[in-house]
Formats: structure tokens, C-alpha cells, sequence
């Protein structure tokens, strides 16, 4: 299926498209190991570091770009930004930051693409804008997805990050798990396929609705999946807790996640799954 | 806005003294029986449920309990349900399902409980599911937010078809304490003052916002009093969701939680919305 050769290609793209700076003059530091790695190092190693083989967080276009094939992505919903209607204490300053610091709208891009050649709807969290926190914005655009995969029969691929609900909308944030869950409902309800990726750090509300409503859920390799945080959790039970709480691997070992998946290979297996549930005649 | 602040109401909603879940659940179901267990692991006390009568109308009832002093307290693990807790509410909500029996829900907690052995059992999955599963359940629910309404552990018994809520009651994405920490780095009482303010988290606040749609007038001197207004209420309702036909109910939810959201949009892009 030349996968490989695509792949290449694909992150090609990703450097003029998305990371122009990302060429051998840039260099990032691994927080794991401290190993410098030259742009386009990174991007060919599917943003592990090639030194210890940590996984970097990536922005949500840059996840598109590597899953997702050349030119296939159109994205839906744009134009939606979000409003500080509680006149809450620096979230407009956030919002701001966010937005210069990202160049994007919000912290979730949605849009129709294929992978492999089979069409999907997907949403990408991108945890660089306001650790991915979700709000209205956020809540309103992976409903639309959901909405419009119904209409269309798309099966939908979702890569989740976040530090759960975005507090700065208060209440309002919290409706928006119930709002995404009606609408993932109706989607299964019409036999389509829903599957999640857990990436570094999906956690709170997220994890409590849609990262966790997926027929099928996969993680990558150490993502950081809970409900509570680390701190809360040691606070309350007092003990030390095992270095892979909360890990994906402890995830799949308590029965919560399909199947861990490493990064170079996420495009395969999605394309796998996505054929295996195509609908026969 | 009444004449109490935000952060006098959450005092108020966490009160000791203040009825607790399966005090309403004695006043207002009668001929209750307490069904236990989530048949996967244990059984949860911080949630009582189980079947009754609501007047004449058969209906099953889940109800987070705190407890009313030290000991009920340990039993009741405060209020904070565990995934297992989650669970057993999903099972008697399905139950309810397969007999068309109403489901009321008395939602009071700080929040789901954040320990390690929930985290080991699936905290996020069981109110991910409760969640799911509630928005397409084919039989009415009506959630009544009686104290505290902690965020995600409080939203996955109150995905329903109306939310009613005491006027003393509160209702949060996180908790004001929380919120202060990661503002102010401190939660001082008057940072959580504050940040009470921030979030609006008032009963009064809720039916502004549209998230609840009816406030109770609380009388904890005639609790029976006030318990039977409630109950008036909560008739009225059943009757008014049962007359609608399954797919009505469940569109009723849907459209009930998809309005939330307050964005500005630019109409720009490739697909536009029709």
C-alpha cells in the first residue's frame, strides 16, 4: 500500500505547511534526555525523540498532517472563537496568548479527511491552546462533527488531549460533556464507528465523556489518561502511587484501552479499522 | 441574585445539618425499596437507589447520600461516588428503561471521588458512560440538584430531561477551592470568595443560564412542607414527559443540553452549517 513511502511524503508537507522553522537551523531539546534534535529529525521520527524515544506532544495540525492523507484534510466549522461571557479573571488575556502562541481558533480542529483512502470525519485536540481545555467552542465544534458524520455516514477518528473542562466558562463548560455525549450517542446509535485516540494528557472532563465513548478506544504509548490529577489522587488516598499511574499501560492493564498503538504506526491501524468496519452490501 | 453571595450559598449547600439524599427519598417515594449492588464489583453507599412510587406513578430513584454524621459519613465516603457507585445508578437507569419506569436522580457531592482505586476502576469511563447512556435513555429523567452539584461526578446522575434545583444549592464545573488554587495559587477564603463569584455557581445562576429550569423554595423547619411542593413538581413533570412519544423525549434532551454555548462565529471555511 506504500504507507511508508506516503508517510514520508505526507510529513514532507507538514514542514512547509505547518513547521516552515522546523528545518535543520531549529533545534529542540528532548525534556526527557536533553538530546538536541534538529527539526526535520523530529518530523521524520514522527515527533519521538530519536535519542530516547520519548514522544513530543504535537499540534493538532501536525498530527493531521502525519495521520491523515496528502491533501485529503478539509476542515469544518471554522470561524468559531470563544467569548469571555463570565468576564472571567484573565481569560481573555489567555484566549489571546493561545491564539498568537498557535496561530489556531481554538483547541480543536474538525474536519473530513481519509486516511489510507477511507474517508472519516476527524477532530484533533491540540493541547497547546490552553492545555486543550474545553469550552463552548470546543464543545460546539466536535457536536457539529458528530452531527455532520451522521449525516454524511462517516465513521469518526478523534484524537483526544486535555486538561478537562475550561473553567473560565464555569458551568457552561460542564454542559458541553452532556451536549458532545447526546451527540456520540446518536452517532452510535446510527451504527457508526467512533474510534478514540488517547494522547498526552487527556484527563477531567474530557476523559469523563468523549475520550472514553469510543467503540474503540487506543492510546499512544505513556499518554497520560485519568480523571483526577496526580496530586488530588495522592492527596486523597495518602499512599505512593506506581510511576505508571494513570500511564496508557496502566490503562490497559485495568481493562480501559483496545490496544496501545505506537505513533509510526497509528495511521495503519486506523486505516485497518476504519476498512474492517466499511458496511458490506 | 438574592441577597446571599456565591460564597455564602456554597456554605450554605454544604452545611452539616442540611437534608441529605435519602432524607427526600423517604419524604417523597413512597413504598421504597433500596436496590445495592453494580453486579461488577461492590456496592457503592455514597449512592442509594432503588424503586418506589412517586404518587401514583412507579419510578426508580437514585440518590447521592453524604451522611449525617461522622459514622454515616465513612459509610457514605462523604458523597463521592466511586466508579462502581456510577455503575449500579447505570444499571437500575437501564432497569427503568426496560419498564418505562421515570428515573429521578437527587444529586448532592463534591464531586466523584479522586482516589486511586476509583482511578484503577475506571472513574472517567463509568461517568463517560453515565453520561452517554443517560442522554439516550427512552424513559424520563428529572434530576433535583438538593446540595452540592460537583462538576462531572454531578453531571453524570444530572443528564436529563428537566434539572430542578434548590434555591440554596449549588451547581460547578470545579470546585471554588479548586478554582482559587489554580488562580491565586492559595485557596484563602476570600480567594475562594472569589472565584465562587468567577465561576457563578448559584441556583439562581443556573436558571439564568438555562441549566436548571425550575428553582425550590427551601423550608428545612416544614422539610415535609417543602418536600411535598417538590413532589408536586416532580409529578407534574413526569406527566408532562410521559405524554411525549419516545423519539419526542429524546430529542426533548438532546436539544435541551445542545443549546449550551456561548462562542462568537465568523462564517468562514470550506463547509458551512446549513
Amino acid at each position: 500500500m506504500g504507507i511508508i513511502n506516503d508517510f514520508f511524503r505526507k510529513t514532507g508537507d507538514s514542514v512547509k505547511n505547518t513547521y516552515q522553522k522546523m528545518d535543520a537551523s531549529v533545534k529542540i531539546t528532548c525534556k526527557k534526555c536533553g538530546y538536541e534534535a534538529k527539526g526535520y529529525e523530529l518530523i521524520e521520527n514522527s515527533y519521538i525523540c530519536p535519542d530516547c524515544g520519548n514522544y513530543y506532544r504535537m499540534s493538532a495540525r501536525d498530527r493531521i498532517a502525519l495521520t491523515t492523507d496528502k491533501n485529503s484534510f478539509k476542515e469544518l466549522f471554522q470561524g468559531l472563537t470563544s467569548k469571555d461571557f463570565l468576564e472571567f479573571p484573565n481569560y481573555q488575556e489567555k484566549l489571546k496568548k493561545a491564539t498568537a502562541d498557535t496561530g489556531e481558533e481554538d483547541a480543536v480542529v474538525c474536519g473530513k479527511a481519509e486516511i489510507d483512502g477511507n474517508p472519516c470525519a476527524i477532530f484533533v485536540m491540540n493541547s497547546k491552546f490552553i492545555m486543550a481545555s474545553m469550552g463552548s467552542v470546543v464543545g460546539e465544534k466536535i457536536t457539529r462533527l458528530f452531527e455532520y458524520a451522521i449525516e454524511e455516514k462517516l465513521p469518526v477518528v478523534g484524537f483526544t488531549a486535555s486538561g478537562g473542562a475550561r473553567m473560565q466558562e464555569g458551568a457552561v463548560s460542564l454542559m458541553q460533556m452532556a451536549k458532545v455525549s447526546g451527540a456520540v450517542k446518536n452517532h452510535s446509535n446510527a451504527g457508526l464507528l467512533y474510534i478514540t485516540v488517547l494522547t498526552d494528557p487527556t484527563t477531567g472532563g474530557v476523559t469523563a465523556s468523549f475520550a472514553m465513548q469510543g467503540d474503540i478506544i487506543l492510546a499512544e504509548p505513556k499518554a497520560l489518561v485519568g480523571f483526577a490529577g496526580r496530586r488530588v489522587v495522592e492527596q486523597t488516598t495518602k499512599s505512593q502511587l506506581p510511576d505508571n499511574f494513570q500511564k496508557a499501560e496502566f490503562l490497559l492493564e485495568h481493562g480501559f484501552v483496545d490496544a496501545i498503538v505506537p505513533r509510526p504506526e497509528m495511521q495503519k491501524v486506523l486505516a485497518e479499522l476504519l476498512i474492517l468496519h466499511k458496511r458490506r452490501v | 441574585m438574592s441577597s446571599m453571595d456565591s460564597y455564602e450559598k456554597l456554605k450554605t449547600a454544604r452545611k452539616n445539618g442540611r437534608p441529605t439524599g435519602s432524607a427526600y427519598v423517604q419524604e417523597i417515594i413512597d413504598s421504597s425499596l433500596e436496590l445495592h449492588g453494580d453486579r461488577r464489583f461492590s456496592d457503592d453507599l455514597a449512592i442509594m437507589a432503588g424503586v418506589g412510587f412517586l404518587g401514583q406513578y412507579p419510578v426508580t430513584f437514585i440518590a447521592m447520600e453524604k451522611g449525617t454524621d461522622l459514622q454515616s459519613r465513612m459509610i457514605r465516603n462523604f458523597g463521592c461516588p466511586k466508579p462502581e457507585g456510577y455503575r449500579k445508578a447505570l444499571r437500575l437507569m437501564k432497569q427503568a428503561e426496560k419498564f418505562h419506569r421515570p428515573v429521578i436522580c437527587f444529586v448532592d457531592t463534591l464531586g466523584a471521588y479522586p482516589g486511586a482505586d476509583a482511578e484503577e476502576r475506571g472513574q472517567g469511563q463509568a461517568i463517560a458512560e453515565s453520561i452517554m447512556e443517560m442522554m439516550g435513555l427512552k424513559t424520563p429523567v428529572i434530576s433535583v440538584i438538593i446540595g452540592e452539584g460537583g462538576s462531572g461526578g454531578a453531571l453524570a446522575l444530572a443528564s436529563a430531561n428537566r434539572v430542578m434545583i434548590l434555591e440554596n444549592a449549588v451547581y460547578s464545573v470545579i470546585s471554588p477551592e479548586g478554582c482559587a488554587s489554580i488562580l491565586w495559587k492559595e485557596s484563602t477564603p476570600e480567594n475562594v470568595a472569589k472565584a465562587a463569584d468567577a465561576l457563578l455557581i448559584t441556583a439562581q445562576d443556573m436558571k439564568k443560564m438555562g441549566i436548571a429550569e425550575t428553582v425550590i423554595a427551601e423550608d428545612f423547619e416544614n422539610f415535609s412542607g417543602m418536600c411535598g411542593n417538590l413532589k408536586k413538581k416532580l409529578i407534574e413533570a413526569v406527566e408532562e414527559f410521559s405524554e411525549l412519544s419516545e423519539q419526542d423525549l429524546l430529542e426533548q434532551r438532546y436539544r435541551r443540553f445542545r443549546k449550551f454555548g456561548v462562542f462568537n462565529e465568523e462564517k468562514k471555511g470550506f463547509f458551512r452549517k446549513k
